[in-house]
C-alpha cells in the first residue's frame, strides 16, 4: 500500500512540475508589465525602475527565472506581490481559510442532499419521486451558480431582509451571537454551491445505485430474508459509494473554481477573490502562487480518489 | 404488435411486425423520439435558435439606442422585458447577445472535437510511445486548473489579439480557442476508447485484408462507427462552453461592455437587483433555458445512440 502511493507520487510530481513549466511559460510570454504604471509615473526615474526590474529579476531568460521562481517556491519562499506588498504566502494564509470553510461547509449540504434523494430515486425508478427528483436535478445543474447566487440575493436578501448579502470577515459579534451572524452570512453562497453540486451527483448517486442493486448479491441478501431497508443500507449503498466518492474527490478542484464566481457575487475574501484582484492588477507573484495551490489541489485530489478507491473496492489490489 | 405506425406483413402472428429496417440514423431519431423531454427540448432549442437569428432582422430596436428617459422601465408593451440604466432595450439586447453566446458555443465545441477526435484517433490506432505521449498530455491538460487558467490567458491575451484581429473578431477567436482548449480531452479518451474496441473487429481486419491503407481505415470504418460517444459529449460542451463564456463576462473578463452577451447583461444588472429585477434576470432565464435544452437533448441522444440500451 506504501509503495502504491509512492509510486503515485512519484508519477504526480512530473505533472505538478509540468503545469508549473506551462503556468510560467504563460505568465512570461504575456505582454503586460507590472511596472507598467511605474513606467508611466513621470517622478519614478527610469534608473529606478531598471533597478526594480532587476531586483525581482524581470530581464533575465525565461528559463532562469523559472530555476530561481522553483528554487524559492521548495524553499518557501513564496515571493512578495508586487500589489500588497506583503508576501504572497502570508497573504494566501490569510484567505485560505474563509475559503475552504465555504467549499467544505457546501460539499457536505451537497453530500446530504444528493445521497438520500439519489438512493430512494434509484430504489423505486420511474416512479413519480424519481422523475421529480431528475427533473429537479436537470434544472438544478443547468442553472449556472452565478444566476443562482443573484436569484438567492434577490429574494433573501432584498426581498426578505433575512440574511445580509456583503460577506464580512471581521464580525463584532462574540460568542453565541458570532456563530449566528456567520451561519446568516455564509448560508447563502454555501446553498448556492451545494446544491448545484447536488444536482450533478444526484444522478451519479442514482445510477450507481441502479447499477448496484441489479447484481447478484443483493438477490442473495434479500433471498437470506432480510429486509428491504437493510439490504439497501447495508448492502447496496455501500457498494454504490465506491464511484461516488471517487466523482467527488475528482470534482472537487472544479468546486473551487466555482467558488471563485460565488466569492466574486457574494464578495466573500477567499482565494479565488484574491486570484482575481490579482489577475486584474497583473500582480504576477500572486497570480503564479495561487494557480500553483490550484494545481498541486487538482494533482492532490485526483489522488486521494485513486488511493480512497482502492481502498474502498476490495476487488482493486495494489499491484 | 405492429409499432409506429409501420406496416406489418402477412404472416404468422408471432413474427416480429417491424420488419421495414431503418438506417441507423432514422433508428437513432426513432430512439430519440421517445424520450418525451429530450424531444421537447429540441423544440424549444429550435425557437431559441430561431428567435436568436431572425429576431434582430424582424425587432428593428438598436442595442444601443440610449434613452435616458426609459431608465431601468418595467417590461412593458414597449419594451418587452425593460430597460436598463441607459434606457436600451433590454429585449433587442438579449437576442443580439444570444448570437454571439451561441456562436461561441458552437465554435467552442467543434474546436474542441475536431481537436479531441484528432489526438484520439492518432492515439487510438497507433500504439507504443505515440499513444503513451499522448496520453500524458491529455492528462497533462486534465490537471491544469480550469477556471482560473482561463481568466489567466483571456487576460493577459485580451490586447494583443484585439490589436491583431481587430475587437470583436480577436475576443472571440481567444474566448473560443481558449474555451474549446479545456475540453477536447474528454473527447479524446472517449474517442480512443472507442478505437481500442473497434480496431480489432471482424469488419475492420476485413477491410485491412482488402487492402485498405491505415488512414482509410480509420477514416471510412473505425471513425463513423464510434461518433455516439462524441455527438452526446459534443452536445454537453455545447452546454458547457455557453456557461463558460457566460460566467467569463460575468466576472469581468469576457466581451468588451459594448458588446451585450448574456452574461455581460446579467453582470451589468447585477448591481440593480434591488430596483430594476428584470436586467438581471432575463439573460439569466435565457441562459438556463438554453442549457437546460441543451442538457435534455444530450441525455436523449444518449439514449439513442447507446447501442448497448434496447428501446
Amino acid at each position: 500500500m506504501l509503495n502504491y502511493i509512492l509510486r503515485r507520487l512519484l508519477i504526480a510530481l512530473p505533472s505538478l512540475l509540468g503545469i508549473s513549466v506551462i503556468l510560467f511559460t504563460v505568465l512570461a510570454l504575456a505582454p503586460g508589465d507590472p511596472f507598467e504604471d511605474l513606467a508611466n509615473n513621470p517622478s519614478v526615474p527610469p534608473e529606478v525602475r531598471m533597478a526594480l526590474r532587476a531586483q525581482f529579476g524581470l530581464d533575465d531568460p525565461i528559463w532562469q527565472r523559472y530555476l530561481y521562481w522553483l528554487m524559492n517556491m521548495l524553499r518557501g519562499d513564496w515571493g512578495f506581490s508586487f500589489v500588497s506588498r506583503v508576501d504572497v504566502d502570508k497573504l494566501i494564509l490569510q484567505r485560505l481559510p474563509v475559503t475552504i470553510a465555504v467549499i467544505g461547509m457546501s460539499q457536505v449540504l451537497a453530500l446530504l442532499v444528493a445521497l438520500p434523494v439519489g438512493v430512494l430515486a434509484a430504489v423505486k425508478p420511474y416512479s413519480w419521486f424519481d422523475r421529480i427528483a431528475s427533473t429537479i436535478a436537470f434544472v438544478g445543474f443547468s442553472l449556472p451558480t452565478f444566476f443562482t447566487g443573484v436569484l438567492f440575493i434577490l429574494f433573501f436578501s432584498i426581498y426578505l431582509g433575512w440574511f445580509p448579502f456583503v460577506y464580512r470577515a471581521d464580525l463584532t459579534e462574540v460568542g453565541w451571537h458570532w456563530w449566528w451572524a456567520q451561519f446568516k452570512q455564509s448560508i447563502m453562497p454555501i446553498t448556492v454551491l451545494g446544491l448545484f453540486q447536488a444536482a450533478s451527483w444526484m444522478r451519479y448517486v442514482r445510477s450507481s445505485v441502479l447499477d448496484v442493486v441489479r447484481l447478484d448479491y443483493v438477490t442473495t441478501a434479500r433471498s437470506k430474508g432480510l429486509s428491504e431497508r437493510v439490504v439497501i443500507n447495508k448492502h447496496v449503498v455501500r457498494n454504490a459509494l465506491i464511484p461516488v466518492v471517487t466523482l467527488v474527490a475528482l470534482q472537487l478542484p472544479a468546486v473551487f473554481g466555482g467558488a471563485i464566481v460565488t466569492e466574486q457575487i457574494f464578495r466573500i475574501p477567499g482565494i479565488g477573490a484574491l486570484l482575481i484582484d490579482a489577475i486584474l492588477r497583473n500582480d504576477t507573484p500572486v497570480i503564479m502562487a495561487v494557480t500553483f495551490v490550484f494545481s498541486c489541489l487538482v494533482i492532490f485530489f485526483n489522488l486521494v480518489a485513486d488511493l480512497v478507491y482502492g481502498w474502498l473496492d476490495p476487488r482493486i489490489s495494489y499491484r | 404488435m405492429p409499432t409506429d405506425g409501420v406496416k406489418a406483413r402477412p404472416g404468422p402472428p408471432n413474427e416480429r411486425a417491424r420488419s421495414v429496417s431503418l438506417s441507423p440514423w432514422a433508428e437513432a431519431w426513432r430512439r430519440f423520439k421517445r424520450h418525451r423531454m429530450a424531444f421537447f427540448s429540441l423544440w424549444v432549442l429550435a425557437v431559441l435558435v430561431l428567435a436568436v437569428l431572425l429576431g434582430p432582422l424582424l425587432y428593428k430596436v438598436g442595442i444601443n439606442d440610449i434613452d435616458f428617459k426609459a431608465r431601468l422601465v418595467e417590461p412593458s408593451a414597449r419594451h418587452l422585458m425593460g430597460t436598463d440604466d441607459l434606457g436600451r432595450d433590454l429585449l433587442a439586447r438579449v437576442l443580439y447577445g444570444g448570437r454571439i453566446s451561441l456562436a461561441v458555443g458552437l465554435a467552442a465545441m467543434l474546436m474542441a472535437v475536431t481537436v479531441g477526435v484528432f489526438i484520439g484517433a492518432i492515439a487510438g490506432i497507433s500504439r507504443g510511445w505515440v499513444d503513451t505521449v499522448l496520453m500524458w498530455v491529455t492528462d497533462l491538460f486534465l490537471s491544469l486548473p480550469q477556471l482560473p487558467l482561463l481568466l489567466l490567458l483571456i487576460f493577459l491575451f485580451r490586447d494583443p489579439l484585439k490589436k491583431l484581429l481587430g475587437l470583436e473578431v480577436g475576443i472571440f477567436i481567444l474566448i473560443v480557442v481558449v474555451i474549446g482548449g479545456f475540453r477536447w480531452m474528454p473527447v479524446a479518451r472517449l474517442v480512443r476508447a472507442q478505437f481500442f474496441s473497434l480496431r480489432e473487429k471482424e469488419f475492420v481486419e476485413a477491410a485491412r485484408a482488402l487492402g485498405a491503407s491505415v488512414p482509410r481505415q480509420v477514416v471510412r470504418h473505425i471513425l463513423p462507427n464510434s461518433l455516439g460517444p462524441v455527438i452526446v459529449a459534443a452536445s454537453i460542451d455545447v452546454a458547457a462552453a455557453i456557461i463558460a463564456e457566460s460566467t467569463l463576462s460575468f466576472l469581468g473578463l469576457g466581451f468588451p461592455s459594448d458588446i451585450p452577451t448574456w452574461g455581460r447583461i446579467l453582470y451589468d444588472g447585477r448591481d440593480y437587483m434591488d430596483v430594476a429585477a428584470h436586467w438581471a434576470l432575463f439573460p439569466g432565464l435565457a441562459i438556463f433555458l438554453t442549457v437546460l435544452s441543451i442538457n435534455f437533448v444530450g441525455d436523449g441522444l444518449r439514449d439513442a445512440l447507446d447501442p448497448r440500451r434496447v428501446l
